[in-house]
C-alpha cells in the first residue's frame, strides 16, 4: 500500500433527509487515478466536494492528506486543485487574467504566476487564446482551461468532477492525454466520470456508485474479470420487446441481460455462442461480438444501464 | 507578502473593474453635473423665489447638492450590494467557484464588502468634487463630505447583502429598488426638508440611514445645525451596517457552505 492521501470511512452526506451520499468507504493513495463511476445524481459530486473541503460531512470519517476537512479546510484546500462540475470561469475577463486571479488566491507572487501561466496555457494548448475573452471560448477550451485554472497552484491531489462531460470525441481524447500526462508528472488525481471509456482508460482504480453507495471497487480489469465475462454477444431480434426473449438462449453463456432493444449474452467465446445460437434456429436480425467493459460491470450490479 | 485571504478576493474584483472604470467614471461624472443643472440650477430658481429649505439664506442649488451626494453614496451602495451579489452566488457563480480556494465564506463576504465601500468612496469621491466645481462646498467639506456619504453607501450595504443573498432571483430586487431606495432618495430630506412630510411619517425619516447621512452631508459641507448630534447620527449608520452584516454573513455561509 502506498501513502493515503483520501480515506474515508462510513463518510456519509445528507441534504435535509435525503442522503446522497450513504455511508461510503474508500482509499486513495498518492500517484494514482482513482474514479468514480456512476450515473446522475449517484452522489459523485456531493462526495467530490466533501474531500474538497467545500461541502460538510454529515457522518463518518474523512482525512484528506490526513487532515480534517471539517477543522482544516483551508489547509486541505490550499493543497488541492479543484475542476468542478461547471467551469464557474470568469467570462468577462481574459483567459490569463482568469488564470493570475486564480494565483492571487493561493497567495501566489506574481513572478511565480506569470511563468507559471505561460506553462499552463501551453499545457492546456490555450497559448493562442491567452489574450481572448472566456465568453469567446468553445465549450472545450473552456474546460481545458478550467483544468489549468485548478493547476496553478501546483496542487499534489487534483480533483475532476466530470472532466469530459459535454464535449466531442476529440476534445475528449485531447483531455484524456492532458490526465494522462499530469499522471506522468506524479499528481493524485480524483475523477467522476458517468463514461465507461474514459474510466477504463484513465484509471487505476474505481470504484462503482449508485444511490449514493457504493456497489463495487477494483481496478477496470479486476472489476470486468469479477462481474463479467470475457466475451459478450449481443444479439438484436426481429421483434418490438425483448423482455421475456431470454428463455430462447437457455444454455448459451454464463448470464444474459435483457435490454428493450437486445439481449446480451455474456460468453467466454463470441463466436461459439453465435454459432450455438444459430444451432437453435434463432435468426437475429443483427449481432455484436465484443470484449466486455466496464459497461456489463455496471449493468451486472445495477441492473440498467449506464447512458452517457 | 501576503495579502491576508479576507482582502484576496478584493483584486478579482478591480480587475473586472478595469474592464469598463472609463465609462463607470464618465457616468459618475455626468450624474452630478446633470442633477445639479437640472434640480438645482434650473428649478432651483423657481424654488429660490419662494422659499428658504435651509433657513440659511443660501440657494437651492448649495442646499440640495450635499443632500444628492448622500442620496447617490446610497443608490451606489445599493446597487454595488445586490445584483453583483446575486452574480456571484447564482448567475456567474464566482463564489461558488472561489470556495474551491484557500478562502471561505466570511473571506469572500469581507472582501466583497470592502470592494463595496471602495465603489461608494470612488463615486462620492467623484460627486463631491463636481460640488466644489459648483461652488456649493470648499475642498475640506467634500473630503469630509466624501466621508460621510462613504458611510451612508456602507450602512445600506449590509442590509441590502443580506436581503440580496436570500433571494434565488432578481424578482426581489427590482422591488427593493422599487419600494425601498427610490422612495428614500425622494423623501428622505434629499429635495425638500422633512419639516413637509405630514407629522405622522417623520419619525419613519429619522428611523432612515439616508435621512441621518444626508444631514451629516450638510453639516460638513454647509456648516448646517444638525437634527441631533452629529456623533448620534454616524453611531446611527454604523448601528445599521452592522447589524446588516450579523444578518448577512450567516446567510453567505449558509448559501455557500453546503
Ligand atoms: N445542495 C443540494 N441540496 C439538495 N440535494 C442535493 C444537493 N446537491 C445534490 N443533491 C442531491 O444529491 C444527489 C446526488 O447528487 P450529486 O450531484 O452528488 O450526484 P452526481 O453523481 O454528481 O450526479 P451527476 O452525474 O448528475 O453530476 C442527487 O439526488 C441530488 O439531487
Ligand atoms: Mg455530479
Amino acid at each position: 500500500m502506498g501513502e493515503p492521501l483520501v480515506e474515508a470511512r462510513n463518510l456519509t452526506k445528507r441534504f435535509g433527509t435525503f442522503t446522497a451520499v450513504d455511508s461510503v468507504d474508500f482509499t486513495i493513495e498518492r500517484g494514482e487515478v482513482f474514479g468514480f463511476l456512476g450515473p446522475n445524481g449517484a452522489g459523485k459530486s456531493s462526495t467530490m466536494r466533501m474531500i474538497g473541503a467545500t461541502s460538510p460531512i454529515t457522518e463518518g470519517q474523512l482525512k484528506v492528506f490526513g487532515l480534517d476537512p471539517n477543522a482544516d479546510g483551508r489547509e486541505i484546500r490550499a493543497r488541492l486543485g479543484v475542476v468542478p462540475q461547471e467551469d464557474m470561469l470568469d467570462e468577462e475577463l481574459t483567459v490569463t487574467d482568469n488564470l493570475t486571479i486564480y494565483g492571487r488566491y493561493f497567495s501566489l507572487p506574481r513572478s511565480v504566476i506569470k511563468p507559471r501561466v505561460d506553462e499552463l496555457l501551453e499545457f492546456a494548448q490555450l497559448t493562442e487564446k491567452r489574450d481572448a475573452k472566456v465568453e469567446a471560448l468553445s465549450g472545450g477550451m473552456k474546460r481545458r482551461l478550467t483544468i489549468a485554472r485548478a493547476l496553478i497552484s501546483n496542487p499534489e491531489l487534483v480533483i475532476l468532477d466530470e472532466p469530459t462531460t459535454g464535449l466531442d470525441p476529440q476534445a475528449r481524447h485531447v483531455l484524456w492525454d492532458r490526465l494522462y500526462r499530469l499522471k506522468q508528472r506524479g499528481a493524485t488525481l480524483i475523477i467522476t466520470t458517468h463514461y465507461m471509456d474514459e474510466a477504463e482508460q484513465l484509471c487505476d482504480r474505481l470504484v462503482v456508485m449508485d444511490g449514493g453507495r457504493i456497489a463495487a471497487e477494483g481496478s477496470p480489469a479486476e472489476l470486468i474479470d469479477r462481474h463479467a465475462t470475457p466475451e459478450v454477444l449481443e444479439v438484436r431480434l426481429d421483434v418490438d420487446d425483448h423482455a421475456g426473449r431470454e428463455a430462447d438462449f437457455a444454455g448459451i453463456g454464463s448470464r444474459t441481460e435483457v435490454l428493450a432493444d437486445r439481449i446480451l449474452l455474456y460468453v467466454e467465446h463470441a463466436d461459439e455462442a453465435l454459432q450455438e445460437v444459430r444451432a437453435k434456429g434463432i435468426i437475429p436480425a443483427a449481432t455484436v461480438k465484443r470484449r466486455a467493459g466496464l459497461e456489463d460491470v455496471f449493468l451486472h450490479l445495477t441492473g440498467r444501464t449506464l447512458v452517457d | 507578502m501576503a495579502i491576508p485571504t479576507a482582502l484576496r478576493f478584493v483584486e478579482p474584483q478591480a480587475l473586472a473593474y478595469r474592464r469598463t472604470w472609463r465609462a463607470s467614471v464618465v457616468s459618475n461624472f455626468l450624474n452630478p453635473v446633470l442633477y445639479l443643472l437640472a434640480m438645482g440650477a434650473g428649478l432651483g430658481t423657481l424654488v429660490d423665489e419662494s422659499a428658504d429649505p435651509s433657513g440659511m439664506g443660501i440657494s437651492y442649488l448649495a442646499w440640495l447638492g450635499p443632500g444628492l451626494l448622500a442620496a447617490q453614496a446610497m443608490q451606489t451602495g445599493a446597487g454595488e450590494s445586490s445584483f453583483p451579489i446575486m452574480a456571484g452566488f447564482k448567475w456567474r457563480k464566482s463564489y461558488v467557484a472561489v470556495m474551491n480556494t484557500p478562502l471561505d465564506a466570511t473571506d469572500i463576504f469581507v472582501s466583497t464588502y470592502v470592494w463595496i465601500v471602495v465603489r461608494v468612496l470612488q463615486v462620492s469621491a467623484i460627486y463631491a468634487a463636481v460640488l466644489v466645481a459648483f461652488g456649493v462646498t470648499e475642498p475640506l467639506g467634500a473630503v469630509l463630505g466624501t466621508l460621510t456619504a462613504t458611510l451612508t453607501g456602507a450602512a445600506f450595504a449590509t442590509p441590502i447583502m443580506a436581503f440580496t443573498s436570500r433571494l434565488e432571483d432578481d424578482t426581489g430586487l427590482s422591488h427593493l429598488f422599487r419600494f425601498g431606495v427610490v422612495p428614500l432618495f425622494l423623501f428622505s430630506g434629499t429635495f425638500f426638508p422633512i419639516s413637509q412630510l405630514p407629522e405622522l411619517v417623520r419619525p419613519l425619516a429619522y428611523a432612515t440611514p439616508l435621512w441621518h447621512g444626508v444631514e451629516l452631508s450638510r453639516s460638513v459641507a454647509l456648516g448646517m445645525e444638525t437634527t441631533f448630534p452629529w456623533w448620534a447620527s454616524v453611531g446611527f449608520l454604523v448601528i445599521w451596517a452592522v447589524v446588516g452584516a450579523i444578518f448577512a454573513l450567516p446567510q453567505f455561509r449558509r448559501r455557500l457552505v453546503v
